[in-house]
């Protein structure tokens, strides 16, 4: 069966990079994958979303409204924008940090402060504070792989060699914190 | 080596495979990244072209000079080459010649949805369409023999989820492919009435010899399935269909579209009792189809717009999708994009959306935006390069009708040098009063930063010929020309004043860069070395709450919802001070001052 993993996020929060280091882990793992983003306007502080999909044999690279196995959100109202794209029975990773859009910075809306509620009461959810997560450890940067530490970690994917691949895919000086944020993003989602 | 790659990047791959040695594009998502990635090949001499026109007639030149050549564009981009491409068609090639052309269902990043599957119809092309990266790097191996083969560019049609998804590919080592011996060839190069007319027949030979290709190309194939249901696709479709209708179906996958295999088709037939044809946009494969009297199932059943993806197909076919959560979605709202903290656009537009008995004509780039809240600053944007020659028409209308409304055209310095510069000639030549504004910060801005004529370096950033816009204009005859620094709107409210007062064309050239580009050393000296890095914060104790601040349209700028003052996130703020000239309690000063 191929698998989903979901990150979506606002522009310029490194879901990129998140998704890259997801899949090239999958793929020296010896799966089928297949990675989907949408460049262009979405980037200029626009809502953004990368699809990973593995399996045996992955066809469509996007993944389908209904049959995300994880829905990993870097920020908290954009989570609850997919929540359509998740399986029912399936878990989300929450960063609880909010990003304003436009229409509220020029107050013609307001960013509601029941949206974790929701998302909390309408599927299993993992929320946490990652930005400070990875401030504590030393780079508020290194959120996006704190967060794809805990997608692993949902998905299972224990057997592969997670901190090779980051050392081979970061910025030498960014591969050590980089690796912690892995770890602690793990832990966050056993504890 | 096994690697995951983009289809652009694929695109790329096989380009260098193939032999190209020379590969000319004018930015466009989705096909920017094809020849950024192509210039990271040293065998290939690649370069930006001013447009797509100039892209296609420089990679044809190439051919015609020996060498394997290819032109990258987005759907777009093939209408302004159009003209080149359909007389192209008629000489050949010598060395081969492929055009990719990357349509965008969706139109995630586009002014229109058009399907160019039917410019290899109209132009006489042959075309393929990938399916996925693997195929994107196979398929362009055989485009360009084919393009060889039977003296022809070829048409290479890929759509927004090819061109940016990532599968596995295996690459290969590049082919020695020998840039050919020049040779005269008058009778075939030389597009006159009399010489083109023979070549007209040479091309309706060599489209009626591709269509014995059409039945033996491997990239045409039944798959064979258990069932009796029949699924016709190409390129991306072929992957949606297969999540939505299984293994089960039996498949007609076509990923070389024109001319297509009647043949094929009749045998498919004989195995199938029901047919779907699923394509994106318009039914291009279903009319032939249809044309040869077979029954399908398509559009409208299948949407005629808007992306495919497998929701939408299983939406189609079963009326249903899976199951989701359903969920309250009044509390999510929508993230548009906006200009950029210290984007040099916005005190531009702060100032003119303030003009009265004004029409702006915009264009197309980053500072379309300047259309949207808080701005409301366009009136209308058609295609790139089209604000000064659509804004001229517009005045001369009102003009003509007794009106004392002004027009100002706003394009970016990109749109200047693609097709803009044409705009401005017009204004002048035909004795408007349109006011011509060219917002230059210096790079290419929306597809990504790329180099162009005004940037002083190539794709490589190697140093070449910078082209002044200011002493363009000026060379044009333009008498009346500024240029001002956008983010001092007082300067900017000066300039438009002017421009307004006179009866006769101005141009108005804003210079600063864009916040997101690649500096380098010359933007350092012309800007000042603390160019964004000047941070500006809210002095609370004067801050009012009149939110003019607010005005400006800064990601960096909000309203605190405890404090009910104005706050500037530091994070954020790159120190453009457009806010802090508006303030009128001067509440808002630079960082380190409030300390
Ligand atoms: C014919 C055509 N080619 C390419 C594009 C893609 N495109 C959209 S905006 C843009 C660049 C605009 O750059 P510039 O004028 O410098 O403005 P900026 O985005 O930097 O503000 C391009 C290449 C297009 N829309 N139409």
């Amino acid at each position: 069966m191929t698998k989903n993993i979901l990150l979506v996020g606002v522009g310029g929060q490194g879901t990129i990079l998140a998704a890259k280091i997801l899949t090239l882990g999958l793929m020296e793992a010896g799966y089928d994958v297949k990675m989907s983003e949408i460049h262009g306007m979405s980037q200029r502080g626009g809502a953004v979303s990368s699809h990973v999909r593995y399996g045996a044999k992955v066809y469509s690279p996007v993944i389908e409204r209904g049959s995300a196995d994880v829905l990993v959100s870097f920020e908290q109202m954009e989570a609850l924008r997919w929540l359509d794209y998740m399986r029912p029975d399936s878990t989300a990773v929450v960063n609880s940090q909010s990003i304003n859009p436009v229409p509220v910075l020029v107050g013609k809306a307001l960013y509601s402060d029941k949206i974790l509620d929701e998302i909390c009461a309408k599927v299993r959810a993992t929320v946490l504070d990652a930005t400070a997560e990875a401030l504590a450890l030393g780079n508020a940067r290194a959120l996006n792989i704190l967060l794809v530490g805990a997608a692993a970690k949902i998905m299972k994917l224990d057997d592969i060699d997670w901190n090779g691949i980051l050392a081979k895919n970061v910025k030498p000086a960014f591969v050590e914190i980089n690796q912690k944020a892995f770890a602690r993003g793990q832990e966050l989602v056993t504890a | 080596m096994k690697i995951l790659m983009t289809g652009d990047e694929a695109i790329a791959r096989g380009a260098f495979e193939a032999g190209v040695a020379f590969a000319s594009a004018y930015p466009g998502t989705p096909s920017t990244e094809i020849l950024e990635n192509v210039a990271n090949y040293k065998e290939i001499v690649s370069e930006w072209a001013p447009n797509e026109k100039v892209a296609l007639e420089a990679a044809a030149g190439a051919s015609i000079g020996g060498a394997r050549a290819l032109a990258c564009m987005k759907h777009v981009g093939v209408n302004v080459a159009a003209d080149p491409l359909f007389t192209f068609s008629y000489t050949g090639v010598r060395g081969g010649m492929v055009l990719v052309s990357a349509d965008e269902p969706g139109m995630h990043s586009s002014q229109n949805e058009q399907d160019n599957r039917w410019y290899a119809i109209s132009a006489k092309l042959p075309m393929f369409e990938p399916s996925d990266s693997q195929e994107c790097i196979d398929m362009l191996q055989e485009a360009f023999d084919m393009s060889e083969t039977y003296d022809t560019p070829v048409l290479f049609r890929i759509t927004t989820r090819i061109a940016h998804s990532k599968s596995i590919v295996e690459t290969s080592e590049r082919k020695d492919v020998p840039i050919k011996d020049y040779v005269k060839e008058v009778h075939k190069y030389v597009a006159v009435p009399a010489l083109a007319a023979k070549r007209r027949i040479v091309v309706e030979k060599r489209m009626n010899d591709l269509k014995e290709y059409s039945e033996k190309s491997a990239f045409n194939r039944i798959e064979k399935g258990a069932g009796r249901i029949g699924v016709i696709v190409s390129g991306m479709c072929y992957n949606y269909a297969k999540e939505v209708f299984g293994d089960d179906a039996t498949y007609l996958k076509l990923g070389f579209t024109n001319p297509l295999p009647g043949n094929m088709l009749a045998e498919f037939y004989k195995l199938v009792d029901t047919v779907y044809i699923i394509e994106e946009n318009d039914p291009y494969i279903q009319q032939w189809v249809e044309r040869l009297g077979y029954k399908c199932i398509g559009k409208p059943v299948i949407p005629p717009f808007g992306e495919m993806t497998p929701d939408v197909l299983r939406m189609a076919i079963h009326g249903k999708g899976l199951d989701v959560v359903d969920y309250d979605a009044s509390l999510v709202v929508p993230r548009p994009p906006v200009l950029c903290a210290g984007c040099p656009h916005r005190g531009f537009f702060y100032e003119l959306s303030k003009k009265k008995d004004t029409i702006i004509a915009g264009d197309i780039g980053c500072y379309t935006l300047g259309f949207a809240e808080p701005f409301n600053g366009m009136d209308y944007v058609v295609c790139m390069g089209a604000a000064f020659s659509s804004g001229h028409g517009t005045q001369k209308a009102l003009t003509a009708a007794g009106k004392s409304t002004r027009v100002v055209g706003v394009m970016g310095d990109s749109t200047f040098f693609h097709m803009g510069i044409n705009g401005l000639i017009e204004v002048l030549y035909n004795n408007s009063k349109t006011i011509c504004c060219i917002l230059d910060n210096r790079t290419t801005g929306m597809t990504g930063h790329q180099e162009h004529p005004g940037t002083g370096l190539d794709i490589n950033r190697n140093p070449v010929h910078e082209i002044s816009i200011e002493e363009t204009a000026r060379a044009l005859g333009a008498k009346n020309v500024a240029v001002i620094d956008p983010n001092n709107i007082k300067e900017v409210r000066a300039a438009l004043n002017e421009a307004y007062a006179k009866d006769e064309p101005s141009v108005i050239i804003t210079r600063w860069p864009c916040v997101l580009k690649h500096m380098n050393d010359n933007d350092y000296e012309e800007f000042g070395q603390d160019l964004f890095r000047k941070k500006y914060t809210v002095d609370e104790s004067l801050c009012i709450t009149c939110k003019a601040c607010i005005r400006v349209g800064c990601p960096a700028i909000s309203i605190h919802p405890e404090r009910n003052k104005s706050t500037i996130d530091p994070a954020q703020c790159v120190g453009c001070s457009v806010c802090a000239q508006v303030c009128p309690k001067n509440a808002i000063v630079r960082a380190e001052e409030n300390r």
